[in-house]
């Protein structure tokens, strides 16, 4: 690497990090019992807005995982996730009325979070429709991956987002809250993605799935991104650069092999077209706060008229992380 | 006559006091050296909770750099204390914390037993195993490592390329032949009394101080010199990956460790509750008196060295994203791709399909949509065949279809028509076949007939697009079966060309076609080409096709479709 692009990408990443501290004022504490976090606690980072219904069984799964302490920037909720999550014994949680858009999707509030509370531990960044996989998660305790990824000496972990959707129109089967989504988004795409290498952070851009596959398949180009870092050893010199598809330095983004071998990968099974998302993509084109002026939100806007189906004959039941390995979406790596 | 145990901890001390207790419990005297680097009051506290524990001592505290001399200084003073302390004692067994023994320690007590003059110490020449990692193999034992690998990587290196350069060359002590191996070995009491009391031991202790992880060296060379009966190999199960750290072992390792019948394995998680529940308290645990039999986990972990270093072939993900030409091969199963059939047979596509038994597909690079196998939208993998996004990313399309149908065989077409951007990829690909009849993308402008002019434009953009992917195909970087044929030659004879490329697919063990695809009335296509030529665009990639019908009997009459027996 040039040292003028080195200079580049340090003076950037220092920019976020000033950025993450400024916009991080923003925030007011609701509960903070981050005096909990004891070392080598696993923490998980989320911002949220108006999800009441999907966090019971987003805490449980987490829970269970191994994930000792929560912290969440409630973007201004009306739906009790804020009073919910501030009753937690885990559950640190941040308030702000500040907008979603001008604090870089919520990566501000998350930054200045990180920056004061997730040094030197592992940290999960994920959104409350997101769930992680990885391999054996189903026998090993996610301790059981850090510890091993620290005995490797790698400070990232890679888990693609996989879109995960349901047999018959979006929402036709209403979510319960503390209800697994993956009972009724339960179909994914397993061979439908296109990679790229993106040149200035090093990362891998991935495309496709059933987002691409119907919202996008006149413009491809603006399908959205699906490769994702969301497991990370924190250091508070670090910081994701878009939402968690990229971080800096660089050399965190390099979560791939390159000489034909796989390193571990997880994947992160995106629930977001339960019944909810008809009611949630209204909102969102209404606030106009998403990524690429809602993009994504327009074009969901557009077809949600004709009630879409995305799943198709070709569409995979998932099952466990073990079919996610044999069809390419995710691998075991070295770790046996 | 008992064993006695030499314990090297550095972390989780709760585990190792546990393992202590089972050693203990079973009649052998343990001495544990607990890492310098461990806090002082840790240190304390684990001694107190096995101040209780008849037979334990602890040796005095080195500090254990990984890849330095501390370890085996360590070990050194372990042992010396172990021998003075413990006249009884036959075997040393050098363990660590994260050690776990599987089998009852009566049983290994008594396989020593039978074997009183046996050192069990994997060692090996350098010249001999590729077990090292970062290319320092005879160079471990040549060059001086002042500063830390793990620590200190730069100056560690920098170092290295210094001695490198200057040709720098230390003196290996007379008589010591360097060799290598497991860390963790089993060595007799007479062995390990003539390493520790060598007389040259000052000359080799200061030789080994600055090689580099001596651990795996210091013994395994000096019980060369002194042991009676060398068996080379480790008593400990412990895997090493690529990388050369050692393979954990968790709660779901559990019944693979059961059956692997051996004494101690290594290196186990410290959460890993069931397996230390099972091995250390069940009395029974894994009770066959057999020699250890560790296949079934060596086969796990040389597959995850192999995933981790060679992958899946014509996979391409988060974690796999192989540079150009460093995977090994683009794609992971061959398919075949033809040129120009389609325009020359009728209904090529379901003879093919018939006679190779092999999905065949139309024009799935366009123009248009791609034409899957049986007029599907969408194939395996939900992979659809909307131009745009195949376009968007032709390369990954192409990837994307044989890894979602690995297992069957692909057969497309292609056409100078169709997107040209995949032409490289496929050329380089020594999985795929690659057959083409040049100029046979003419035959569908001559059945269409229409605006000449436009014809003929027609005809001289495609001549130029096929003539690129011949040349690419030509080129000294293509590595697919590629065959080409002029439509003439193909037309003079069909069943040769078409024999040899089923051949090649060779599914069915067909011998002879027992039926020819149907070819298209080429009548007047001679005139056609001819009319071309008037016009001034020479269309040359058919070859020759004569020019007036009654000049070759070969398109007097739509040929009939014949078969040849013997």
């Amino acid at each position: 690497m040039r040292i003028a692009e080195r200079y580049r990408l340090r003076t950037e990443r220092r920019r976020l990090l000033l950025r993450a501290l400024r916009k991080g004022a923003s925030l007011r504490t609701v509960a903070d019992r981050t005096r909990k976090i004891t070392q080598g606690d696993i923490l998980l980072f989320c911002t949220l807005r108006n999800e009441q219904v999907r966090l019971p069984y987003f805490l449980e799964y987490y829970r269970q995982m191994g994930v000792q302490h929560f912290l969440f920037v409630d973007n201004d909720s009306d739906d009790g996730s804020r009073e919910y999550l501030s009753a937690q014994p885990d559950c640190s949680v941040w308030h702000t009325l500040a907008g979603y858009k001008r604090s870089r999707f919520g990566m501000d509030w998350i930054t200045r979070l990180q920056i004061a509370y997730a040094h030197g531990h592992w940290c999960l960044t994920v959104d409350p429709d997101e769930f992680f996989v990885y391999p054996f998660c189903d026998a090993r305790p996610l301790s059981a991956l850090t510890d091993w990824l620290d005995d490797s000496s790698i400070k990232s972990f890679s888990a693609m987002l996989l879109d995960m959707y349901p047999k018959g129109p979006i929402g036709a089967q209403p979510y319960r809250p503390g209800q697994d989504p993956l009972e009724i988004a339960s179909w994914f795409d397993a061979g439908n993605y296109t990679i790229e290498r993106n040149g200035k952070y090093a990362n891998l851009w991935i495309q496709g799935g059933p987002r691409m596959r119907i919202f996008f398949a006149d413009q491809p180009q603006n399908a959205p991104a699906l490769n994702k870092i969301p497991l990370v050893k924190w250091d508070r010199a670090y910081a994701y650069v878009s939402s968690t598809h990229m971080l800096l330095p660089r050399g965190l983004n390099l979560v791939y092999d390159e000489w034909g071998g796989e390193k571990a990968s997880g994947v992160l099974l995106h629930t977001k077209f339960l019944d909810t998302f008809s009611a949630k993509a209204e909102e969102e084109l209404a606030r106009r706060q998403h990524y690429g002026a809602s993009r994504e939100y327009i074009a969901y806007h557009h077809m949600l008229k004709e009630r879409p189906e995305l799943w198709c004959k070709w569409s995979e039941k998932y099952i466990n992380w073990r079919q996610l390995e044999i069809l390419g979406l995710m691998s075991k790596g070295n770790w046996a | 006559m008992t064993i006695g145990i030499v314990m090297l901890v550095h972390t989780a001390l709760d585990r190792a006091e546990l393992v202590v207790r089972h050693w203990s419990a079973g009649g052998c005297p343990v001495v544990i050296h607990c890492d310098r680097k461990v806090p002082k009051r840790e240190y304390e506290d684990f001694r107190n909770k096995l101040s209780d524990v008849p037979g334990v001592a602890f040796a005095t505290r080195h500090r254990c750099e990984w890849g330095a001399w501390g370890i085996v200084a360590a070990t050194q003073t372990a042992c010396e204390m172990l021998l003075a302390e413990h006249a009884d004692v036959q075997h040393i067994y050098l363990t660590s914390g994260s050690c776990l023994p599987l089998r009852p320690v009566q049983e290994l007590i008594d396989y020593l037993a039978a074997r009183p003059r046996t050192d069990f110490i994997e060692s090996a020449t350098t010249a001999d195993v590729p077990w090292t990692v970062g290319g320092l193999d005879a160079e471990r034992f040549t060059l001086r490592f002042p500063f830390s690998w793990k620590k200190n990587r730069r100056a560690f290196d920098a170092y290295v390329r210094l001695q490198r350069r200057i040709r720098f060359r230390r003196r290996i002590p007379f008589g010591l032949v360097p060799h290598m191996g497991s860390q963790w070995w089993c060595l007799s009491r007479r062995t390990l009394e003539k390493i520790l009391n060598d007389p040259r031991r000052s000359v080799y202790d200061r030789y080994f101080r600055k090689v580099w992880i001596p651990d795996e060296s210091y013994f395994q060379s000096l019980a060369r010199i002194h042991s009676i009966q060398v068996e080379s190999r480790s008593l400990t199960l412990s895997k090493f990956d690529f990388q050369g750290k050692p393979y954990i072992f968790y709660d779901d390792h559990l019944q693979l460790l059961r059956r692997s019948d051996c004494f101690v394995a290594r290196k186990i998680w410290p959460k890993a509750e069931r397996v230390y529940r099972a091995f250390l308290t069940d009395a029974e645990g894994a009770m066959n008196r057999t020699e250890p039999n560790p296949g079934k986990i060596d086969r796990i972990f040389s597959k995850a060295v192999e995933r981790r270093t060679r992958g899946r072939p014509g996979l391409y993900m988060q974690s796999r994203y192989p540079n150009d030409g460093w995977e090994n091969g683009l794609t992971g199963a061959k398919y075949s791709v033809f040129q120009g059939f389609t325009e020359l047979f009728v209904e090529f596509e379901l003879w093919l399909s018939r006679t190779t038994g092999c999905r065949v597909h139309g024009h799935i690079f366009g123009p248009g949509n791609a034409q899957f196998a049986n007029e599907q939208f969408e194939i395996n993998g939900a992979l659809t065949a909307s131009a745009a996004m195949r376009d968007y990313a032709p390369r990954d399309f192409l990837t994307n279809l044989n890894w979602n149908t690995r297992g069957e065989r692909q057969c497309f077409q292609y056409s100078p028509r169709a997107n040209q951007a995949v032409a490289w990829d496929m050329a380089k690909d020594t999985n795929a076949q690659i057959s083409v009849i040049s100029g046979a993308w003419a035959v569908p402008l001559f059945q269409t007939g229409g605006d000449f002019v436009e014809i003929r434009r027609e005809a001289a953009r495609l001549q130029k697009v096929e003539n690129e992917f011949l040349a690419t195909l030509r080129s000294s970087y293509a590595k697919a079966r590629i065959k080409v044929w002029t439509m003439a030659d193909f037309v003079e004879n069909p069943a040769e060309p078409l024999q040899s490329v089923i051949d090649e697919i060779g599914s069915r063990s067909v011998r002879r076609l027992s039926e020819m695809p149907k070819m298209v009335d080429l009548t007047g296509f001679g005139e056609f080409l001819q009319n071309l030529k008037n016009q001034g665009m020479h269309p040359y990639l058919m070859g020759d096709f004569p020019a007036h019908p009654m000049a070759s009997p070969v398109i007097e009459k739509p040929r009939k479709p014949y078969l040849i027996q013997k």
